[in-house]
């Protein structure tokens, strides 16, 4: 039981696609665990779909897209602060990027 | 065949064009002025310019000028030299003049300076404008068309909607005999496993591998990947993932080859474009922005390209359109004048991606047929072309 402001694009995946802007505070279905949402997530974006260790793969399309850098924990964001390339490191703007 | 028949411009080489322009190309940027200045006494009209900015000899430059003063939708060219530069515009004029084109030369060291050359080059484009309304024109089959796909300000929504959605017309143009041509491989890192399997032969599977990984060693180099900040603020967090939903763009048809900027596809199929530059790294980064890919896309003969953005690119081109293809929902409510598929209807619920790839696909041959798309309409046409190094391809490239 998934909420359906998020995306299942592969039953490989350990992340889910946010496909509706959820803002902070609202309460997001993660495997059927409610979590609250600490930061607004922007269309785009991913949660993870249940815990994942430090240095684990984050699998979207059922490939890897990276390795956590931490623990994440279901229904966190999961993004720059929390996975890195295991190719060249992305570059952002400190201002811009969350 | 699929769709209705498109009206096509019928070249003296055989080959067939979707649109009818005059090119205006500057040899270096020393005569971009003078180009600009006969170019917009004709605001609106169907003449394009185009150029060099480099006073550098570059074979790839060359090869780059040849092809684009002789795509299928161009009719005459106008070639702008101040005259000491090192571009080779003997060599480039008698390349235009062997495919049947009306071309001149105008050196303006030689030709009394910026007035004088402006006033001749206006009244030469003016006499050749008259003639491109004779060119014959004939029926063409979508089968015929050479399409190219990019994507540009891609964020967390191009890799579910707008890309899988260009996918998908992609199979049903290589389906129709069309040639289709993705690229970027600095934007395929992670997908190299995945699409080497698709191969036509092993031996090309390979091929496709060792250019994925000539991408990786050049950003390495560099210190960047391809990948924008705008990038992360549309949610994408690494270069696998941006790849993975690039990737989407190539459809699923077999990949029939690989080629390199300028060369032109042998037959119909999915072709894939290393654009990443052969030996050390030099010259900087491989394509400084999108449109610089469009351009080698339109180099390798295509007549029209699909550009499917995230973040809301509003860029054109000049010799051949581009169709706006949004991913995101959200932009497109904002950006509703720049763009000509509305992708993102997918995730509100509004339309299925077989249905948005019908779509493109129908759009495809309306644009073909003379539609002009939302950048035509704003008149874009962003033009860039720098220094590059490319080796020929090699034999297993272009499997028989």
């Amino acid at each position: 039981m998934t909420d359906p402001r998020l995306l299942l694009l592969s039953e490989k995946d350990n992340v889910l696609v946010v496909c509706r802007r959820i803002e902070a505070g609202e309460t997001v279905l993660v495997g059927g665990h409610a979590q609250v949402l600490e930061k607004t997530v922007a269309l785009g974006h991913k949660l993870a779909r249940r815990a994942i260790a430090a240095g684990e793969k984050i699998v979207k399309y059922g490939t890897p897209i990276g390795s956590a850098t931490r623990a994440i924990a279901p229904g966190e964001h999961v993004h720059v602060h929390n996975l890195k390339s295991d190719y060249t490191r992305t570059h952002v703007i400190a201002e811009a990027g969350s | 065949m699929t769709g209705a028949p498109i009206l096509g411009y019928l070249r003296p080489d055989g080959r067939k064009g979707i649109r009818n322009i005059v090119v205006v190309a500057y040899l270096v940027e020393c005569a971009h002025h003078v180009g600009r200045e006969i170019v917009s006494h004709f605001r609106g009209g169907q003449v394009h310019l185009i150029g060099f900015p480099g006073c550098f000899p570059n074979p790839y430059a060359q090869k780059m000028m040849d092809r684009l003063c002789t795509h299928p939708n161009v009719g005459a060219v106008l070639l702008l030299s101040l005259g000491c530069e090192s571009f080779n515009k003997f060599s480039l004029s008698r390349t235009v003049a062997a495919s049947g084109r009306p071309v001149a030369t105008l050196t303006i060291q030689e030709n009394g300076g910026t007035l004088s050359t402006i006033a001749d080059g206006i009244g030469w484009v003016e006499q050749y404008l008259e003639e491109l309304d004779r060119v014959p024109r004939v029926p063409m089959d979508p089968g015929e068309l050479i399409v190219g796909t990019i994507c540009g300000g891609s964020d967390g929504t191009s890799g579910i909607t707008g890309n899988p959605a260009a996918g998908l017309a992609f199979d049903r143009l290589v389906e129709a005999g069309a040639a289709c041509i993705f690229e970027e491989t600095g934007e395929l890192i992670g997908c190299e496993e995945i699409m080497a399997d698709r191969a036509v032969t092993p031996e090309l599977g390979d091929e496709l591998r060792a250019s994925v990984a000539k991408a990786a060693r050049y950003y390495a180099t560099l210190g960047y990947g391809s990948f924008a900040p705008g990038n992360a603020d549309g949610g994408l967090s690494t270069i696998e993932e941006k790849s993975l939903g690039a990737y989407a763009k190539s459809g699923s048809s077999p990949i029939s080859g690989l080629i390199k900027p300028g060369d032109i596809p042998p037959k119909g199929g999915l072709y894939l474009m290393d654009v990443v530059p052969d030996g050390d790294v030099r010259f900087g980064f491989p394509n400084i922005s999108d449109n610089a890919e469009i351009v080698e896309l339109i180099a390798s003969g295509c007549h029209l390209t699909l550009f499917v953005t995230g973040r809301g690119s509003v860029s054109g081109s000049a010799i051949a359109p581009v169709i706006k293809i949004c991913a995101n929902p959200e932009t497109y409510r904002r950006l509703p004048g720049d763009m000509d598929v509305d992708a993102g209807r997918i995730l509100d619920g509004a339309a299925t991606l077989p249905e948005v790839g019908d779509e493109i696909f129908d759009l495809v041959v309306a644009v073909a047929n003379g539609q002009a798309t939302k950048s035509e309409q704003l008149g874009h046409r962003e033009f860039i072309l720098t220094y590059k190094t490319f080796e020929p391809i090699g034999p297993s490239c272009l499997p028989a």
